[in-house]
Protein backbone atom coordinates (compact mmCIF):
# COMPACT_ATOMS: atom_id res chain seq x y z
CA UNK A 1 0.00 0.00 0.00
CA UNK A 2 0.98 3.54 -0.40
CA UNK A 3 2.32 5.36 2.65
CA UNK A 4 1.40 8.75 3.14
CA UNK A 5 4.83 9.97 2.91
CA UNK A 6 5.25 8.68 -0.38
CA UNK A 7 1.88 9.99 -2.00
CA UNK A 8 3.34 13.24 -0.04
CA UNK A 9 6.77 13.06 -1.97
CA UNK A 10 5.36 12.36 -5.12
CA UNK A 11 3.22 15.16 -5.67
CA UNK A 12 4.59 17.97 -7.90
CA UNK A 13 4.34 20.71 -5.37
CA UNK A 14 6.87 19.08 -2.89
CA UNK A 15 9.23 17.55 -6.00
CA UNK A 16 12.43 17.72 -4.84
CA UNK A 17 11.57 18.28 -0.93
CA UNK A 18 14.04 16.81 1.62
CA UNK A 19 13.16 13.02 3.48
CA UNK A 20 13.34 14.85 6.89
CA UNK A 21 10.62 17.41 5.83
CA UNK A 22 8.60 14.81 4.09
CA UNK A 23 8.58 12.97 7.26
CA UNK A 24 7.43 16.18 8.84
CA UNK A 25 4.55 16.84 6.02
CA UNK A 26 3.57 13.62 6.40
CA UNK A 27 2.83 13.89 9.98
CA UNK A 28 0.04 16.28 9.52
CA UNK A 29 -1.47 14.71 6.44
CA UNK A 30 -4.84 12.37 5.79
CA UNK A 31 -6.23 11.22 2.88
CA UNK A 32 -9.52 12.79 1.79
CA UNK A 33 -12.40 12.38 -0.47
CA UNK A 34 -15.24 14.27 -1.84
CA UNK A 35 -17.97 13.41 -4.36
CA UNK A 36 -18.72 15.24 -7.08
CA UNK A 37 -21.57 18.17 -5.78
CA UNK A 38 -19.88 18.46 -2.43
CA UNK A 39 -18.29 21.72 -0.96
CA UNK A 40 -14.51 20.92 0.11
CA UNK A 41 -14.42 24.56 1.52
CA UNK A 42 -16.40 27.72 2.21
CA UNK A 43 -15.95 31.22 2.25
CA UNK A 44 -15.16 32.90 5.77
CA UNK A 45 -14.57 29.85 7.09
CA UNK A 46 -12.02 29.15 8.87
CA UNK A 47 -8.68 27.91 7.07
CA UNK A 48 -7.81 24.87 8.73
CA UNK A 49 -6.25 22.76 5.80
CA UNK A 50 -5.22 23.00 2.47
CA UNK A 51 -5.10 20.07 -0.33
CA UNK A 52 -2.82 18.35 -2.49
CA UNK A 53 -5.19 17.15 -4.92
CA UNK A 54 -4.43 13.95 -6.38
CA UNK A 55 -7.70 12.85 -9.05
CA UNK A 56 -10.70 14.77 -10.07
CA UNK A 57 -11.68 18.15 -10.62
CA UNK A 58 -12.38 21.38 -8.25
CA UNK A 59 -14.05 24.87 -9.42
CA UNK A 60 -13.18 27.89 -7.15
CA UNK A 61 -16.63 29.87 -6.88
CA UNK A 62 -17.53 33.13 -5.95
CA UNK A 63 -20.99 34.58 -5.92
CA UNK A 64 -20.75 37.70 -8.47
CA UNK A 65 -23.86 40.45 -8.24
CA UNK A 66 -26.35 39.85 -10.72
CA UNK A 67 -24.64 36.91 -12.41
CA UNK A 68 -24.91 34.25 -9.29
CA UNK A 69 -22.53 32.01 -8.86
CA UNK A 70 -19.45 31.95 -10.73
CA UNK A 71 -16.58 29.80 -11.58
CA UNK A 72 -13.27 31.22 -11.57
CA UNK A 73 -11.25 28.69 -11.79
CA UNK A 74 -10.67 25.13 -12.01
CA UNK A 75 -8.30 22.75 -10.35
CA UNK A 76 -7.41 19.17 -11.08
CA UNK A 77 -4.58 16.75 -10.77
CA UNK A 78 -1.19 18.39 -9.00
CA UNK A 79 -2.78 21.06 -8.36
CA UNK A 80 -2.65 22.57 -4.78
CA UNK A 81 -5.72 23.88 -3.17
CA UNK A 82 -6.22 26.83 -0.28
CA UNK A 83 -3.26 29.00 0.78
CA UNK A 84 -5.51 31.06 3.73
CA UNK A 85 -4.33 28.08 6.48
CA UNK A 86 -0.96 30.40 6.11
CA UNK A 87 -2.05 33.92 6.26
CA UNK A 88 -4.06 35.46 9.14
CA UNK A 89 -6.87 35.80 10.08
CA UNK A 90 -6.96 32.48 8.39
CA UNK A 91 -9.97 32.43 6.66
CA UNK A 92 -11.39 31.32 3.78
CA UNK A 93 -12.00 34.12 0.46
CA UNK A 94 -13.87 31.86 -1.76
CA UNK A 95 -15.86 28.34 -2.26
CA UNK A 96 -14.34 25.17 -3.51
CA UNK A 97 -16.41 22.68 -4.86
CA UNK A 98 -15.66 18.91 -5.97
CA UNK A 99 -17.14 19.22 -9.58
CA UNK A 100 -15.97 14.95 -10.12
CA UNK A 101 -14.68 12.67 -7.41
CA UNK A 102 -11.85 14.20 -6.20
CA UNK A 103 -8.90 12.20 -4.42
CA UNK A 104 -6.75 14.49 -2.19
CA UNK A 105 -4.37 14.81 0.96
CA UNK A 106 -5.54 17.34 3.14
CA UNK A 107 -2.45 18.89 5.31
CA UNK A 108 -3.90 20.10 8.73
CA UNK A 109 -2.77 23.66 8.73
CA UNK A 110 -2.36 24.10 12.20
CA UNK A 111 0.14 21.33 13.09
CA UNK A 112 2.04 22.47 9.61
CA UNK A 113 2.23 26.39 11.29
CA UNK A 114 3.58 24.92 14.35
CA UNK A 115 6.13 22.73 13.33
CA UNK A 116 7.02 25.97 10.27
CA UNK A 117 7.74 27.56 13.60
CA UNK A 118 9.92 25.56 15.20
CA UNK A 119 11.56 25.00 11.72
CA UNK A 120 12.21 27.78 10.14
CA UNK A 121 14.06 25.76 6.58
CA UNK A 122 10.94 23.82 6.53
CA UNK A 123 8.83 27.10 6.84
CA UNK A 124 11.02 28.65 4.15
CA UNK A 125 10.83 25.88 1.59
CA UNK A 126 6.94 25.49 1.85
CA UNK A 127 6.78 29.47 1.49
CA UNK A 128 8.76 29.72 -1.56
CA UNK A 129 6.59 26.80 -3.34
CA UNK A 130 3.19 28.60 -1.76
CA UNK A 131 4.77 32.05 -3.36
CA UNK A 132 5.37 30.70 -6.68
CA UNK A 133 1.75 29.20 -6.81
CA UNK A 134 0.69 32.54 -5.78
CA UNK A 135 2.93 34.35 -8.82
CA UNK A 136 1.38 32.18 -11.02
CA UNK A 137 -2.18 32.77 -10.32
CA UNK A 138 -2.04 36.80 -10.03
CA UNK A 139 -0.56 36.22 -13.45
CA UNK A 140 -3.34 34.01 -14.72
CA UNK A 141 -5.68 36.46 -12.92
CA UNK A 142 -4.42 39.61 -14.48
CA UNK A 143 -4.63 37.67 -17.59
CA UNK A 144 -8.07 36.96 -17.39
CA UNK A 145 -9.01 40.34 -16.16
CA UNK A 146 -8.19 41.36 -19.87
CA UNK A 147 -11.15 39.41 -21.17
CA UNK A 148 -9.22 39.69 -23.92
CA UNK A 149 -11.90 37.78 -26.02
CA UNK A 150 -14.56 40.19 -25.76
CA UNK A 151 -12.30 42.37 -27.19
CA UNK A 152 -11.09 40.57 -29.94
CA UNK A 153 -12.92 40.55 -33.30
CA UNK B 1 -6.47 28.50 -76.10
CA UNK B 2 -4.14 29.64 -72.89
CA UNK B 3 -6.26 30.78 -69.99
CA UNK B 4 -5.08 34.35 -68.72
CA UNK B 5 -3.44 34.30 -65.17
CA UNK B 6 -6.31 35.96 -62.70
CA UNK B 7 -6.27 39.12 -61.66
CA UNK B 8 -5.21 39.30 -57.79
CA UNK B 9 -7.31 42.26 -57.22
CA UNK B 10 -10.19 41.31 -58.99
CA UNK B 11 -12.76 38.98 -57.07
CA UNK B 12 -14.02 35.70 -58.65
CA UNK B 13 -17.65 35.49 -57.72
CA UNK B 14 -18.64 32.77 -55.18
CA UNK B 15 -22.13 31.33 -54.06
CA UNK B 16 -23.04 31.12 -50.71
CA UNK B 17 -23.77 27.43 -50.22
CA UNK B 18 -24.10 26.32 -46.40
CA UNK B 19 -24.47 28.59 -43.30
CA UNK B 20 -23.87 27.27 -39.76
CA UNK B 21 -24.38 29.51 -36.53
CA UNK B 22 -21.91 28.42 -34.00
CA UNK B 23 -22.25 31.08 -31.34
CA UNK B 24 -24.56 34.07 -30.93
CA UNK B 25 -22.49 36.51 -33.28
CA UNK B 26 -19.98 33.95 -35.06
CA UNK B 27 -21.47 32.25 -38.24
CA UNK B 28 -19.36 29.47 -40.45
CA UNK B 29 -20.28 30.18 -44.13
CA UNK B 30 -19.26 27.73 -47.26
CA UNK B 31 -18.75 29.23 -50.47
CA UNK B 32 -19.17 27.24 -53.63
CA UNK B 33 -17.66 28.94 -57.22
CA UNK B 34 -20.19 30.11 -59.08
CA UNK B 35 -19.14 28.57 -62.07
CA UNK B 36 -19.30 24.77 -60.79
CA UNK B 37 -15.01 24.88 -61.35
CA UNK B 38 -13.41 23.96 -58.23
CA UNK B 39 -12.21 26.07 -55.66
CA UNK B 40 -8.42 27.85 -55.92
CA UNK B 41 -6.63 25.37 -53.41
CA UNK B 42 -4.96 27.10 -50.25
CA UNK B 43 -2.86 25.79 -47.44
CA UNK B 44 -3.52 26.05 -43.58
CA UNK B 45 -3.51 29.77 -42.68
CA UNK B 46 -3.81 31.49 -45.14
CA UNK B 47 -6.70 34.15 -46.08
CA UNK B 48 -8.80 35.31 -48.62
CA UNK B 49 -10.77 38.92 -49.25
CA UNK B 50 -14.34 38.66 -49.17
CA UNK B 51 -16.32 41.68 -50.74
CA UNK B 52 -19.91 41.68 -49.95
CA UNK B 53 -21.04 44.01 -53.04
CA UNK B 54 -22.39 47.51 -52.28
CA UNK B 55 -20.70 46.86 -48.49
CA UNK B 56 -16.53 46.44 -48.42
CA UNK B 57 -13.84 43.51 -48.50
CA UNK B 58 -12.44 41.85 -45.72
CA UNK B 59 -9.67 39.75 -45.02
CA UNK B 60 -10.62 35.68 -43.84
CA UNK B 61 -8.88 32.96 -42.57
CA UNK B 62 -9.94 29.99 -44.64
CA UNK B 63 -11.28 27.24 -41.82
CA UNK B 64 -12.38 24.87 -43.71
CA UNK B 65 -10.24 21.41 -44.92
CA UNK B 66 -7.48 22.16 -47.70
CA UNK B 67 -8.07 18.70 -49.31
CA UNK B 68 -11.46 19.48 -49.67
CA UNK B 69 -11.67 21.35 -53.60
CA UNK B 70 -15.59 21.87 -53.91
CA UNK B 71 -15.90 24.36 -51.12
CA UNK B 72 -13.70 27.05 -49.19
CA UNK B 73 -14.80 27.69 -45.50
CA UNK B 74 -15.25 30.78 -43.40
CA UNK B 75 -16.04 31.44 -39.91
CA UNK B 76 -16.42 34.83 -39.39
CA UNK B 77 -17.88 37.01 -36.33
CA UNK B 78 -20.43 40.09 -36.84
CA UNK B 79 -18.04 42.76 -35.24
CA UNK B 80 -18.43 45.75 -37.47
CA UNK B 81 -20.67 46.83 -40.77
CA UNK B 82 -18.72 43.99 -43.13
CA UNK B 83 -18.71 41.14 -40.49
CA UNK B 84 -21.98 41.86 -40.48
CA UNK B 85 -23.19 41.97 -43.69
CA UNK B 86 -20.80 38.74 -44.23
CA UNK B 87 -22.82 36.66 -41.57
CA UNK B 88 -26.21 37.70 -42.53
CA UNK B 89 -25.87 36.24 -46.41
CA UNK B 90 -28.34 33.58 -47.29
CA UNK B 91 -28.11 31.12 -49.17
CA UNK B 92 -27.38 30.95 -52.42
CA UNK B 93 -26.39 34.87 -52.07
CA UNK B 94 -23.49 35.70 -53.77
CA UNK B 95 -19.60 36.84 -52.49
CA UNK B 96 -16.75 38.11 -54.13
CA UNK B 97 -13.34 35.87 -53.28
CA UNK B 98 -9.70 36.83 -54.26
CA UNK B 99 -7.03 34.99 -52.89
CA UNK B 100 -5.94 32.82 -51.34
CA UNK B 101 -3.20 34.73 -50.21
CA UNK B 102 -0.54 35.45 -47.40
CA UNK B 103 1.85 32.25 -46.40
CA UNK B 104 1.09 29.18 -44.23
CA UNK B 105 1.45 27.23 -41.25
CA UNK B 106 4.97 25.86 -40.62
CA UNK B 107 3.35 22.17 -41.18
CA UNK B 108 6.10 20.80 -43.35
CA UNK B 109 8.66 21.96 -40.70
CA UNK B 110 6.82 20.22 -38.46
CA UNK B 111 6.67 16.60 -39.81
CA UNK B 112 7.94 14.33 -37.43
CA UNK B 113 7.42 16.32 -34.23
CA UNK B 114 4.87 17.12 -31.75
CA UNK B 115 2.23 19.43 -33.27
CA UNK B 116 0.80 22.23 -30.39
CA UNK B 117 -1.60 24.40 -30.95
CA UNK B 118 -3.26 26.96 -29.21
CA UNK B 119 -6.15 29.19 -30.11
CA UNK B 120 -8.01 31.57 -28.36
CA UNK B 121 -11.60 32.97 -29.29
CA UNK B 122 -11.59 33.03 -32.69
CA UNK B 123 -8.44 31.64 -33.46
CA UNK B 124 -9.44 28.53 -33.45
CA UNK B 125 -10.61 29.33 -36.84
CA UNK B 126 -7.48 29.62 -38.80
CA UNK B 127 -5.39 26.79 -37.18
CA UNK B 128 -8.99 24.48 -37.92
CA UNK B 129 -6.80 23.43 -41.66
CA UNK B 130 -4.12 22.69 -39.98
CA UNK B 131 -5.83 20.31 -37.58
CA UNK B 132 -7.48 18.68 -40.45
CA UNK B 133 -4.47 18.15 -42.32
CA UNK B 134 -2.16 16.62 -39.19
CA UNK B 135 -5.17 14.10 -38.47
CA UNK B 136 -5.10 13.17 -42.62
CA UNK B 137 -1.60 12.72 -42.16
CA UNK B 138 -1.72 11.24 -38.68
CA UNK B 139 1.42 8.92 -39.34
CA UNK B 140 3.74 12.51 -40.41
CA UNK B 141 3.89 13.48 -37.17
CA UNK B 142 4.07 13.04 -33.27
CA UNK B 143 1.61 14.01 -30.85
CA UNK B 144 -1.01 16.44 -31.43
CA UNK B 145 -2.09 18.66 -28.67
CA UNK B 146 -5.12 21.93 -29.02
CA UNK B 147 -5.31 24.18 -26.68
CA UNK B 148 -8.14 26.24 -26.74
CA UNK B 149 -9.53 29.50 -24.54
CA UNK B 150 -12.81 31.15 -25.29
CA UNK B 151 -14.55 33.71 -22.97
CA UNK B 152 -17.40 30.97 -21.55
CA UNK B 153 -18.72 27.70 -22.48
CA UNK B 154 -21.07 29.19 -24.99
CA UNK B 155 -18.50 31.30 -26.88
CA UNK B 156 -16.62 27.85 -27.67
CA UNK B 157 -16.53 27.30 -31.46
CA UNK B 158 -16.50 23.65 -32.92
CA UNK B 159 -17.62 21.96 -29.58
CA UNK B 160 -18.63 18.56 -31.23
CA UNK B 161 -15.39 18.72 -33.67
CA UNK B 162 -13.41 18.98 -30.11
CA UNK B 163 -14.93 16.17 -28.52
CA UNK B 164 -14.17 14.23 -31.80
CA UNK B 165 -11.00 15.30 -32.30
CA UNK B 166 -10.05 14.56 -28.49
CA UNK B 167 -10.82 10.74 -29.14
CA UNK B 168 -8.06 10.63 -32.00
CA UNK B 169 -5.32 8.28 -30.52
CA UNK B 170 -1.97 10.78 -29.64
CA UNK B 171 -4.38 13.56 -29.47
CA UNK B 172 -4.73 15.50 -26.39
CA UNK B 173 -7.35 18.40 -27.11
CA UNK B 174 -8.38 20.42 -24.02
CA UNK B 175 -10.88 23.33 -23.64
CA UNK B 176 -11.06 26.18 -21.43
CA UNK B 177 -13.08 29.33 -20.49
CA UNK B 178 -12.74 32.73 -18.38
CA UNK B 179 -15.73 32.48 -17.06
CA UNK B 180 -17.88 29.00 -16.31
CA UNK B 181 -21.16 28.48 -15.22
CA UNK B 182 -22.00 26.38 -12.80
CA UNK B 183 -23.62 23.83 -15.34
CA UNK B 184 -20.25 23.96 -17.02
CA UNK B 185 -18.21 20.71 -16.37
CA UNK B 186 -14.77 21.68 -17.92
CA UNK B 187 -11.61 23.59 -16.97
CA UNK B 188 -11.81 27.36 -15.75
CA UNK B 189 -8.88 29.51 -16.26
CA UNK B 190 -6.65 31.40 -19.28
CA UNK B 191 -5.77 29.38 -22.14
CA UNK B 192 -2.21 28.96 -19.89
CA UNK B 193 -2.97 27.35 -17.45
CA UNK B 194 -3.98 23.82 -19.49
CA UNK B 195 -0.29 24.04 -19.71
CA UNK B 196 -0.18 22.16 -16.47
CA UNK B 197 -1.71 19.00 -18.01
CA UNK B 198 -0.11 18.87 -20.72
CA UNK B 199 3.89 17.64 -20.83
CA UNK B 200 5.82 19.16 -23.48
CA UNK B 201 8.76 17.67 -24.89
CA UNK B 202 10.23 21.15 -26.49
CA UNK B 203 12.96 19.65 -28.05
CA UNK B 204 10.58 17.99 -30.43
CA UNK B 205 8.01 20.61 -30.60
CA UNK B 206 6.36 22.83 -33.10
CA UNK B 207 4.16 25.18 -31.79
CA UNK B 208 1.53 27.43 -33.94
CA UNK B 209 -0.86 30.33 -31.95
CA UNK B 210 -3.53 31.75 -32.95
CA UNK B 211 -5.98 34.65 -31.04
CA UNK B 212 -5.43 38.17 -29.93
CA UNK B 213 -2.38 39.79 -29.54
CA UNK B 214 -2.21 39.83 -26.02
CA UNK B 215 -2.78 35.88 -25.30
CA UNK B 216 -0.01 35.26 -27.84
CA UNK B 217 2.10 37.36 -25.82
CA UNK B 218 0.89 35.31 -22.36
CA UNK B 219 1.48 31.94 -24.56
CA UNK B 220 4.80 32.28 -25.75
CA UNK B 221 5.97 33.24 -22.86
CA UNK B 222 4.57 30.14 -21.27
CA UNK B 223 5.91 28.13 -23.83
CA UNK B 224 9.40 29.20 -23.92
CA UNK B 225 8.73 28.77 -19.59
CA UNK B 226 8.59 25.24 -20.79
CA UNK B 227 11.44 25.04 -22.62
CA UNK B 228 9.94 25.43 -26.45
CA UNK B 229 12.44 27.57 -28.42
CA UNK B 230 11.35 30.66 -30.41
CA UNK B 231 12.37 29.54 -33.88
CA UNK B 232 9.69 26.61 -33.01
CA UNK B 233 6.77 28.71 -31.86
CA UNK B 234 4.43 30.16 -34.76
CA UNK B 235 2.21 32.94 -34.69
CA UNK B 236 -0.96 34.52 -36.94
CA UNK B 237 -0.97 38.27 -36.70
CA UNK B 238 -3.63 40.69 -37.90
CA UNK B 239 -3.88 44.16 -39.49
CA UNK B 240 -6.41 45.43 -41.48
CA UNK B 241 -6.17 45.38 -44.99
CA UNK B 242 -6.64 46.63 -48.56
CA UNK B 243 -5.09 45.15 -51.31
CA UNK B 244 -3.40 42.27 -49.67
CA UNK B 245 -0.84 41.70 -52.26
CA UNK B 246 1.89 43.61 -50.45
CA UNK B 247 1.47 46.76 -52.38
CA UNK B 248 -0.81 49.88 -50.29
CA UNK B 249 1.20 49.36 -47.24
CA UNK B 250 -2.65 49.02 -44.76
CA UNK B 251 -1.20 46.21 -43.14
CA UNK B 252 2.20 47.48 -41.95
CA UNK B 253 3.71 45.61 -39.15
CA UNK B 254 6.76 47.20 -38.52
CA UNK B 255 9.47 46.00 -41.47
CA UNK B 256 6.87 43.69 -42.50
CA UNK B 257 3.56 43.56 -44.42
CA UNK B 258 1.30 41.18 -42.96
CA UNK B 259 -0.66 40.05 -46.17
CA UNK B 260 2.65 39.21 -47.89
CA UNK B 261 5.12 38.39 -45.09
CA UNK B 262 2.88 36.56 -42.81
CA UNK B 263 0.13 36.23 -41.62
CA UNK B 264 2.08 33.38 -39.67
CA UNK B 265 5.32 34.59 -38.75
CA UNK B 266 7.91 32.42 -36.71
CA UNK B 267 7.98 34.23 -33.36
CA UNK B 268 11.59 34.88 -33.38
CA UNK B 269 11.01 37.40 -36.24
CA UNK B 270 8.32 39.57 -34.66
CA UNK B 271 9.46 38.78 -30.83
CA UNK B 272 10.24 42.27 -30.55
CA UNK B 273 6.86 43.85 -32.31
CA UNK B 274 5.10 42.14 -30.34
CA UNK B 275 6.60 43.18 -27.07
CA UNK B 276 5.74 46.78 -28.69
CA UNK B 277 2.27 47.30 -27.64
CA UNK B 278 1.47 50.44 -29.83
CA UNK B 279 2.59 48.80 -33.09
C1 LIG C 1 -5.35 37.98 -41.97
C2 LIG C 1 -6.66 38.22 -41.29
C3 LIG C 1 -7.49 37.15 -41.05
C4 LIG C 1 -8.73 37.35 -40.42
N1 LIG C 1 -9.53 36.27 -40.23
C5 LIG C 1 -10.76 36.45 -39.68
C6 LIG C 1 -11.65 35.35 -39.54
O1 LIG C 1 -11.33 34.21 -39.86
N2 LIG C 1 -12.86 35.59 -39.00
C7 LIG C 1 -13.25 36.85 -38.61
O2 LIG C 1 -14.39 37.02 -38.15
N3 LIG C 1 -12.42 37.89 -38.71
C8 LIG C 1 -11.19 37.74 -39.25
N4 LIG C 1 -10.36 38.80 -39.39
C9 LIG C 1 -10.81 40.11 -38.90
C10 LIG C 1 -11.79 40.76 -39.86
O3 LIG C 1 -11.14 41.01 -41.08
C11 LIG C 1 -12.29 42.06 -39.24
O4 LIG C 1 -13.07 41.74 -38.11
C12 LIG C 1 -13.15 42.82 -40.22
O5 LIG C 1 -12.34 43.37 -41.21
C13 LIG C 1 -13.93 43.92 -39.51
O6 LIG C 1 -14.71 44.62 -40.47
P1 LIG C 1 -16.10 45.24 -40.09
O7 LIG C 1 -16.47 46.22 -41.13
O8 LIG C 1 -17.10 44.19 -39.79
O9 LIG C 1 -15.82 45.97 -38.73
P2 LIG C 1 -15.25 47.42 -38.54
O10 LIG C 1 -16.40 48.39 -38.57
O11 LIG C 1 -14.09 47.64 -39.45
O12 LIG C 1 -14.71 47.26 -37.06
C14 LIG C 1 -15.61 47.00 -35.97
C15 LIG C 1 -14.79 46.89 -34.72
O13 LIG C 1 -13.90 45.76 -34.81
C16 LIG C 1 -12.54 46.14 -34.63
N5 LIG C 1 -11.72 45.34 -35.55
C17 LIG C 1 -11.73 45.38 -36.90
N6 LIG C 1 -10.84 44.49 -37.39
C18 LIG C 1 -10.27 43.87 -36.34
C19 LIG C 1 -9.27 42.88 -36.21
N7 LIG C 1 -8.65 42.32 -37.24
N8 LIG C 1 -8.93 42.50 -34.96
C20 LIG C 1 -9.49 43.06 -33.89
N9 LIG C 1 -10.44 44.01 -33.96
C21 LIG C 1 -10.82 44.43 -35.17
C22 LIG C 1 -12.52 47.62 -34.96
O14 LIG C 1 -11.47 48.28 -34.25
C23 LIG C 1 -13.87 48.08 -34.48
O15 LIG C 1 -13.86 48.33 -33.08
C24 LIG C 1 -9.12 38.65 -40.00
C25 LIG C 1 -8.26 39.72 -40.23
C26 LIG C 1 -7.03 39.52 -40.85
C27 LIG C 1 -6.13 40.68 -41.08
S1 LIG D 1 -2.95 45.02 -47.48
FE1 LIG D 1 -1.92 46.25 -48.92
S2 LIG D 1 0.14 45.91 -48.39
FE2 LIG D 1 -0.91 44.50 -47.15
Amino acid sequence: METLERIVAEHPFFAGLEEQYLQLLAGCASNVRFEGGKYILREGEEASQFFLIRHGKVALEIAAPHRGRLTVETLGEGDILGWSWLIPPYHWRLDARAVDLTRAIALDGKCLRTKCEQNHDLGYELLKRFAHIMERRLETTRFQLLDVYAAHK
Amino acid sequence: MATLPTDPMVPDPYRVGQVWKETSDTFTLALEPADGAACSGFSPGQFSMLYVFGVGELPISISGDPEDPGRLIYTVRSVGQATHALVSRKPGEMVGVRGPFGGCWPLAEARGKDVVLVAGGLGLAPLRPAIYQVLRHREDYGRLIVLYGGRSPRDLLYRKELAAWARQPDTQVLSTVDYGGLSWRGHVGVVTSLFRYVRLQPARTVAMLCGPEIMMRFVTRELESCGVQAPDIYLSMERNMKCAVGFCGHCQYGPYFICKDGPVFPYSKVRSLLEKHEI
